[in-house]
């Protein structure tokens, strides 16, 4: 066994884990505020990750600018998705809603390769030092930024949930529309208002992941990765989602590591989480932290 | 469903109501198709009827979709998985069993509905998005074990089949085998129907409706949503397998979650619970793209096409227009093609009184 790899893999796993978090987090988010299970949420990370890159290689804007204007940008993208494909679907089965979001999905990530080419590319230098040494480990810069975003987004929705009086708002919807309604709450509002917020916080997870990795539209799996999480967690727990992130990043890492030392099957990180997924499905559909209302047959 | 016929429903015996075809005209309007479409060889080119063979396969999977999806209100987003298997099914049983190609094709079904119900006896205890997160997760397991299997799918080289024989007859033209899958659909379609006339497919039926009614009438859930998917698993691998024995050559990377969600495509565009919308959505699907590259075609050369790169990236164009019909099918047609053509047909029918 190899210990220095493992904690480095898990370190690894962690980091990702996070970004798999906080993509998961706003994947709940959307579904606790309007019940639509949205297969697109890749394609938020693609757009924002694009759009970001477009306005610092092509505008060659300082990063700080480029990224404002990205949230910005999302925020309306996501506002007039809901407005103009979901709303009118209101009320129809969850298969129509589920294949509306494949649809947007196919559609956003096809376009991006349209605009952009299907070759990933990098962002433009933003760190002065590449790379930490933190307790022995090498550990890239963006990677420690990742982490510290990925906190303080899981922190500002905290806070945002607790006290302040949209995300009650919020709250009360998810609780109870009707209720909501009747208290002066106008429930379409936040059902926009929740895809704008989960498609900002989706496309900073997508920026930090571009700079990484370069952009390319590989970025879209994050939104298929994050069902293993989101089953792990609880559909509808926002917590759930968050240690669901952290757990199947490590998960991976960690089936990645068995894979090469002993079993050599190859392609074990891609796969290993949607086994666990069975296996949930299965065992706990409700997840860690979900409501136990899933009616088993 | 309401059948738009004219001015009321005269139907006053159960024979009456369960008929396939609701008037004459429409059974020998079937009859002259069905005519029509055997003389299409000797009419159309080979490029055409390529076209017809992959609409004839791509609609008996869509059909075994609809039964899953439309008439047991059941999700999966990992048909094309199950189509591939078949594909390689009837191609493995052919090479390493040595048995005839035109009885691997009905055999890679059965083989195919076997792992459909291993994946189908979990699932029959889930519903709704659970039940579409696990076959998504099924989608990936499968095109990893095709890609792994390599005694199965010949791994990333891919398998090389053999053409479909019968009796010495080989059809290995695209003349020859487009009655190959014009049987089978007709078969197929025709078996589709009925089983929705029987106890079993109104037991389908009203599980989706309302699954606790369904229960207190004596339906038993499991065992119908077990079968749902087998049927559908059958109806996607002998798909698969035509698709198989047609191009002669089943690779590992086709079978990708894009096509599972172009059979989805198939499926709502048609319309939800109808055999005939099945159809009508895969011909939709198939010739759509034909008609992205013809308008591509059309517009080669000009200072659109230099604009927007068209030709370079005809394939990103495609899958846009498939998202983008599968979108606005669900927001302006959710009945899909099945309703406007009924709504067709009781117009002509009425012509000129509306009423």
């Amino acid at each position: 066994m190899d210990w220095s790899l493992l904690l480095q893999l898990t370190l690894n796993g962690l980091i990702v884990g996070a970004l798999y978090g906080v993509v998961a987090m706003s994947f709940v988010l959307i579904y606790k505020a309007s019940q639509v299970v949205n297969f697109a949420q890749g394609e938020f990370l693609l757009v924002g990750a694009w759009v970001c890159w477009w306005l610092l290689t092509d505008w060659q804007l300082p990063f700080w600018a480029g990224f404002l204007v990205t949230l910005a940008f999302m925020t309306l993208f996501g506002m007039i998705l809901q407005v103009v494909v979901l709303r009118p679907l209101i009320g129809e089965p969850v298969i129509s809603v589920i294949m509306a979001t494949i649809g947007l999905g196919i559609f956003f990530q096809a376009l991006m390769k349209w605009i952009f080419g299907v070759f990933a590319k990098p962002f433009p230098p933003i760190f002065p030092v590449e790379r930490v040494n933190l307790l022995g480990l090498e550990v890239q810069t963006v990677y420690l930024l990742s982490l510290g975003i990925s906190v303080l987004i899981m922190a500002g929705f905290a806070w945002f949930f607790s006290v302040s009086k949209h995300g009650l708002a919020m709250r009360a919807t998810a609780f109870d529309q009707q209720v909501a309604q009747s208290l002066g709450i106008s429930v379409p509002k936040v059902f926009a208002m929740s895809w704008a917020i989960s498609a900002v916080v989706s496309s900073v997870a997508g920026v930090v992941v571009g700079v990484v990795n370069g952009v390319s539209s590989a970025l879209s799996f994050y939104g298929i990765k994050v069902f293993p999480a989101v089953i792990l967690g609880g559909l509808d727990s926002i917590i759930g989602a968050v240690l669901g992130g952290l757990i199947v990043g490590v998960l991976e890492n960690w089936a990645q590591y068995i894979d090469a030392e002993w079993l050599n099957w190859g392609n074990m990180y891609t796969i290993a989480p949607f086994y666990a997924l069975i296996l949930i499905l299965l065992v706990k559909p409700y997840g860690l932290f979900g409501t136990r209302n899933i009616e088993r047959v | 469903m309401t059948a738009m016929t004219p001015a009321g429903d005269y139907r006053s015996t159960y024979r009456e109501d369960m008929t396939i075809f609701p008037t004459r005209g429409s059974r020998y309007a079937v009859w002259l198709g069905l005519a029509l479409l055997c003389l299409a060889p000797l009419v159309l080119g080979r490029y055409e009827l390529g076209l017809l063979i992959t609409i004839g396969f791509s609609a008996i999977a869509a059909l075994g979709l609809n039964i899953l999806v439309g008439f047991t209100g059941q999700i999966s987003i990992g048909h094309a998985a199950f189509f591939g298997f078949g594909a390689f099914a009837s191609a493995w049983l052919h090479e390493s069993a040595h048995i005839p190609v035109a009885l691997c094709i009905p055999l890679a079904g059965l083989m195919t509905t076997a792992v459909g119900m291993v994946f189908g006896l979990p699932a029959a205890r889930l519903k709704g998005l659970y039940l579409a997160i696990a076959t998504l997760a099924a989608q990936f397991i499968l095109e990893d074990f095709f890609a792994r299997a390599r005694w199965f799918t010949g791994g990333v080289a891919g398998r090389i089949t053999e053409p479909f024989e019968l009796f010495g007859w080989v059809a290995d033209r695209e003349e020859s085998y487009f009655y190959v899958v014009l049987a089978y659909v007709v078969v197929m379609f025709v078996g589709a129907a009925n089983l929705m006339r029987t106890r079993d497919g109104r037991a389908l039926v009203a599980v989706r409706d309302h699954y606790l009614s369904a229960e207190m009438m004596g339906i038993n859930l499991a065992y119908y949503r077990t079968l749902s998917f087998g049927i559908a698993s059958f109806y996607a691998g002998i798909g698969g397998a035509l698709y198989a024995h047609y191009l002669l050559f089943v690779s590992v990377e086709a079978f990708n979650i894009l096509f599972s969600i172009q059979f989805l495509g198939m499926v709502i565009i048609g319309g939800l619970g109808s055999v005939m919308g099945s159809l009508m959505g895969a011909a939709f699907m198939v010739l759509l793209p034909e008609a992205v590259q013809m308008a591509a075609d059309a517009l080669a050369g000009g200072a659109i096409d230099r604009a927007l790169r068209l030709g370079a990236s005809i394939s990103f164009l495609r899958e846009m227009v498939i998202g983008a019909a599968i979108i606005l099918f669900l927001v302006f047609e959710p009945d899909g093609l099945a309703r406007r053509w009924r709504l067709i047909r009781a117009y002509w029918k009425l012509y000129p009184y509306s009423h």
